[in-house]
C-alpha cells in the first residue's frame, strides 16, 4: 500500500491506497470526486483530465502515488464563490455540449490551452489543441466557440485587473 | 492492471539501487506508454521506480551550439524551450507534435528513447541530428543506440540521463500522422551538417528508426526537395499493417522527406 498526500481543489488530503490505483480512481472512488470522468480507459479520450501542478494531464494515466505531493485540480475546483469559471459560463452560454460526459474533460483542457495562450486564441489552434479530447457526439463546434469565447472573456479580465 | 510496487527515486544512483533491489522492476518517467501499456495487463513489473522527480535529469542547456536536453525533460518543454527554438526549430516543432498536450506534459525525450517505439518521433530525430545518448553508464552515438523493434543498447538497469548533439545548419521533421494514434504512419527527420546530410525515417522499418541513405545522398549534392524527384525506395524491410502496406511507406518516406527540406529551408 501507498501513504500518499496532495492538495486537490485547494484541500490538504492524505490517503492509504493501493500502489496500482490511478489517479482517476482515488478522485472519484476515495474522494467523491465524480466530476472527473473515464470515458475510454486507453488513455486517448481525455474525459478524464485534471490539472496537476497546474498542467493538464490524463488523470487515467498516471497512479495517485505519482500524484502525491503534487497540487490536483479537477472540474469541482474551478467554480469560485458559486460563480462558474469563465470556461464553464461560457460552456453554458455557447452550449458547448451535448451529451456532457466529455465536458468535464474538455473543461479543464480548454483553460489550460487559454492559460498557454496569454494572447489569445483562433480557432485553427484551439481545433489543434483539442486533439487530446474526444468528443463522441461530435459536437465540436459550439466547444471550440465556447473556448474562444472563453479565451476573450478572461484576457477581458485580465486587462481589468491590470 | 496487476499489482506492484512503487517507488520515487530522488537520485539517478538511488533509482539504479532501487531496480537491484527489486524481484522484477521497471523505471517509469512520464509513464505514458508504460502506465497504459500495464492497464492492458502487457506489462506486470513488480515494481516502478520513478524518475519524474530527479533534478538532476531535468533541464535544457547550451554550450555555443552544443544542446543538452536532460532525460526528464518533458515534450511540453522542449516544444516551447524559445533558445532551442532559435537554434533547431525542428526538434521543437517534434516535440510539440508528439501524441496531444496532456500527454506532452508528462512524456519525456528519455522515456520515449529507452522505450525506442517503432512509430515514435524522438528517435529519428536523434538519429538524423546524430546525437550522443547520455546514460548512468556512458555515452552512446545515436547510430548504436537503436537495435530494433522496443529495443536499444541500454542495459536492464541503465538510466538515461541526457541527449546531446551540435546544432545542426538546418533541420526538419514530417510526419505522416495516424490519425486515430498521432504515432507517425511515417516520419523523416532531416539533418544538414557541415560533414553531410542525414536523413532519418521512424514509424516505416521493419526494425524501428532507420537512416535512409539514398535520400541522404541525393540531398547532399542538393539540399532541395527536388532533388527527391524520380527516388523511389524498395519496399524490402518496410512495416506492412492494417494502417498501410509497405508501398505505401515507402512512398510516404520520401513525400514526407521533400515536407521536411521544405521545413528546413523555409
Amino acid at each position: 500500500m501507498a501513504e500518499i498526500s496532495m492538495t486537490v481543489n485547494g484541500r490538504k488530503v492524505t490517503a492509504t491506497v493501493e500502489d496500482r490505483t490511478l489517479l482517476v480512481h482515488f478522485l472519484r472512488e476515495h474522494l467523491g470526486l465524480t466530476g472527473t470522468h473515464v470515458g475510454c480507459d486507453t488513455s486517448q479520450c481525455g474525459a478524464c483530465v485534471v490539472h496537476l501542478d497546474g498542467k493538464a494531464v490524463k488523470s487515467c494515466t498516471m497512479l495517485a502515488a505519482q500524484a502525491s505531493g503534487s497540487e490536483v485540480l479537477t472540474i469541482e475546483g474551478l467554480a469560485q464563490d458559486g460563480e462558474l469559471h469563465p470556461v464553464q459560463a461560457a460552456f453554458k452560454e455557447y452550449h458547448g455540449l451535448q451529451c456532457g460526459f466529455c465536458t468535464p474533460g474538455m473543461i479543464m483542457a480548454a483553460v489550460d490551452i487559454i492559460n498557454r495562450h496569454p494572447n489569445g486564441l483562433d480557432e485553427k489552434t484551439v481545433r489543434e489543441e483539442l486533439e487530446g479530447n474526444i468528443c463522441r457526439c461530435t459536437g465540436y463546434h459550439n466547444i471550440v466557440k465556447a473556448i474562444l469565447a472563453a479565451s476573450e472573456a478572461m484576457r477581458g479580465r485580465a486587462a481589468e485587473a491590470a | 492492471m496487476y499489482q506492484t510496487t512503487y517507488h520515487r527515486a530522488s537520485s539517478v544512483a538511488e533509482a539504479v539501487k532501487l531496480l537491484a533491489d527489486s524481484g522484477d522492476g521497471k523505471f517509469v518517467a512520464g509513464g505514458q506508454t508504460l502506465i497504459p501499456t500495464m492497464k492492458q495487463r502487457l506489462a506486470a513489473p513488480t515494481d516502478l521506480i520513478d524518475l519524474r522527480h530527479i533534478s538532476e535529469l531535468k533541464g535544457i542547456s547550451f554550450s555555443g551550439n552544443e544542446v543538452r536536453i536532460g532525460a526528464g525533460t518533458t515534450h511540453a518543454e522542449v516544444a516551447s524551450n524559445a533558445a532551442l527554438a532559435g537554434i533547431c526549430p525542428a526538434i521543437c516543432h517534434l516535440a510539440g507534435h508528439i501524441g496531444d498536450p496532456h500527454v506532452r506534459h508528462m512524456g519525456t525525450i528519455g522515456g520515449s528513447l529507452a522505450n525506442n517505439d517503432p512509430a515514435a518521433d524522438y528517435p529519428a530525430a536523434v538519429l538524423a541530428l546524430g546525437a550522443t545518448v547520455h546514460t548512468s553508464k556512458r555515452s552512446i552515438a545515436a547510430d548504436d543506440f537503436f537495435a530494433g523493434l522496443f529495443t536499444t543498447a541500454l542495459e536492464e538497469d541503465e538510466i538515461i540521463t541526457a541527449v546531446s548533439f551540435t546544432a545542426p545548419e538546418k533541420a526538419g521533421y514530417a510526419k505522416f500522422p495516424n490519425p486515430a494514434s498521432r504515432y507517425a504512419l511515417t516520419g523523416v527527420f532531416v539533418a544538414k551538417r557541415p560533414d553531410g546530410v542525414r536523413v532519418a525515417v521512424t514509424g516505416a522499418g521493419e526494425d524501428g528508426v532507420f537512416r535512409a541513405e539514398a535520400l541522404e545522398q541525393a540531398l547532399s549534392t542538393s539540399f532541395d526537395p527536388s532533388a527527391l524527384n524520380g527516388i523511389s525506395l524498395p519496399y524490402d524491410g518496410l512495416l506492412s499493417d492494417i494502417h498501410a502496406s509497405a508501398e505505401y511507406r515507402a512512398h510516404l518516406i520520401v513525400v514526407m522527406a521533400k515536407r521536411a527540406v521544405e521545413a528546413a529551408n523555409a
